[in-house]
């Protein structure tokens, strides 16, 4: 490890602009250890082929999905799901969690209702769900909006309660209207814990996802989870897992990118590279 | 000429601890004004309700109809601390009173008065205390205000570079025209800085004397008139037993 370490170590020092990139490598290391291992593993026949697929097998399968047109139909389905479900349940948390920070009336009206509701494991409301709205879209798109709600509204309140009086006086010296104040210092200075939440939000909205599509769904990639299990095919539930993993890393990796923009400003610590 | 600002009889109280006791002061226009006091005895209370962001007193605020020229309330504030927006540029922080629509060119020449001239893209994150007052103060005179309360502002640095604040306020504050309000607890600042000297003190707080200093500017700081009017004054308060 150590030895890796320093050759690619090496390697960035020649190429300074890859620098980053190159260290990035780093966490590329145990994965691609442990892909040989099954490989080997299976191949030999020490793991049974039936229920443990070898890895090429896997990437044959994502192959065939993927030149047959069923992988885009799937993903399609999903990433529609989890961006509607998901933007609908971040919108209603910001506004709602906004007036709820800002005014103790709204807070002493709304807080304990979603105290209670928020006691409900979410995933509890399946049933309620697909008995009122049917098993088409619908039902699905608000098990992930109630599940993307939550985290939001929760860390934003945080966020504006922990908000530094002195930075609102002075809003209220240069006379700012409410409007004004939660545009210009409010939702700023809790940006923060804003994002934090998105991203709590963004991967409860990948398990919401699967829950609503491995209970009903035709399409989708806990529709291909299930159909996998149905079919005993573990290479199909291994790609789709992969898959999830994928697109779940990649969401994230693309609000994280938006964060660490939109947080340029903010002045902490960042984590040594060795460890304090 | 008619003061531009007035503070009339001002009785403060903090639940059941009173805290000001009817102090009375006003602001010429041009003028600097000490407000001095050992901590904790209602300064920045004062100040707050000169400054309007304290509703909650007995008494009168008085502000000249002149003030509500120009942009802005013709006040600015400068806190004990900078109070800058962290995520906003330092050019985004003096321009703060009109966000999108500030007038680049006074930041410009603001940041130039302030001597962080081609700073205007930093984050405040990236500025030293002494910097971050600085724009805290270029932030304050962005309105044109005519009367500036400070708080206080020189506390938090070095003595070399409150010493060049000091002077950076007198020099803006008579390029401007601006009245003064200035709330300290240090006397050598007071008394080179100023025209009077209000000494607050006493539980609850009432205004204990008013010294002049009719010493005219710029001042030297090692001149012996400013030492003799600081002792003298140092021995009335003595022997007055407001020290
Ligand atoms: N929000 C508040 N609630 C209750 N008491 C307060 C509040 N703000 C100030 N006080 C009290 O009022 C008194 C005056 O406070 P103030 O901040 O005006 O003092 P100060 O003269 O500015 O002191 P310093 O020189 O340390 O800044 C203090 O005794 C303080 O405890
Ligand atoms: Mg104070």
């Amino acid at each position: 490890m150590g030895a890796l370490n320093l050759v690619i170590g090496r390697w960035a020092e020649r190429l300074p602009g890859w620098r980053p990139a190159l260290s990035d490598l780093r966490g590329w290391v145990v994965p691609l250890l442990i892909l040989a291992l099954l490989e080997t593993l299976v191949r030999s026949g020490v793991l049974p082929a039936h229920q443990m697929p070898a890895p090429s097998q896997v990437a044959q399968t994502l192959y065939l999905l993927a030149q047959s047109g069923e992988l885009w139909r799937h993903l399609n389905a999903s990433l529609l799901r989890v961006g509607a479900g998901f933007a609908i349940g971040a919108a209603l948390a910001i506004v709602i969690g906004t007036w709820v920070g800002l005014s103790r009336r709204a807070e002493a009206y709304l807080e304990p209702t979603f105290q209670a509701l928020r006691a409900i494991p979410s995933l509890a409301w399946v049933p309620l769900l697909l008995l009122w709205l049917g098993i088409d879209e619908t039902p699905k798109i608000v098990l992930i909006a109630l599940g993307a709600f939550f985290p939001v509204y929760l860390a934003l309140l945080a966020g504006i309660r922990n908000i530094d009086r002195k930075l609102v006086e002075v809003g209220r010296l240069y006379g700012l209207s409410s409007l004004a104040l939660v545009r210009r210092i409010l939702l700023p200075a809790a940006l923060p814990s804003l994002f934090t939440g998105l991203r709590g939000a963004l991967s409860l909205s990948w398990m919401f996802l699967v829950a609503a599509e491995l209970i009903a769904a035709t399409r989708g990639l806990g529709y291909l989870l299930s159909d996998g299990r149905e079919t005993s095919r573990p290479d199909l539930v291994i790609a789709a897992i992969l898959l999830l993993a994928l697109l779940g890393k990649l969401s994230d990796s693309l609000l994280k990118a938006w964060e660490t923009r939109a947080l340029r400003w903010r002045d902490s610590y960042q984590g040594g590279e060795d460890g304090a | 000429m008619s003061a531009l600002l007035k503070l009339q009889n001002i009785h403060k109280a903090f639940a059941d601890v009173r805290v000001l006791e009817d102090v009375s002061l006003s602001l010429a226009a041009g003028e600097v004004v000490s407000l001095l006091g050992p901590s904790g005895c209602g300064k920045s209370t004062l100040l707050r309700i000169a400054a309007g962001l304290d509703q909650d007193y007995q008494g009168g605020l008085e502000l000249n109809p002149l003030l509500n020229f120009g942009r802005g309330s013709g006040i600015g504030v400068v806190f004990q601390e900078p109070r800058l927006m962290p995520w906003l540029s330092v050019a985004q922080n003096v321009g703060f009173a009109d966000g999108w629509v500030a007038d680049d060119q006074w930041v410009e020449q603001l940041l130039r008065d302030v001597g962080l001239h081609g700073r205007g893209d930093a984050l405040p994150k990236h500025l030293s205390g002494g910097q971050a007052q600085r724009v805290a103060i270029a932030r304050a005179l962005y309105g044109k205000p005519q009367v500036l309360l400070l708080d206080e502002p020189f506390s938090a640095v070095d003595a070399f570079t409150r010493m060049k604040l000091q002077d950076l306020v007198v020099e803006l504050a008579a390029r401007y025209e601006i009245a003064v309000l200035l709330v300290t607890h240090d006397l050598d600042e007071a008394f080179y800085l100023s025209d009077r000297v209000l000494i607050l003190g006493g539980t609850p707080s009432r205004l204990q004397r008013e010294l002049a200093v009719p010493l005219t500017r710029p001042r030297d700081r090692r001149s012996a008139e400013l030492a003799y009017l600081r002792g003298e004054a140092l021995t009335e308060l003595y022997q007055s037993h407001v020290l």
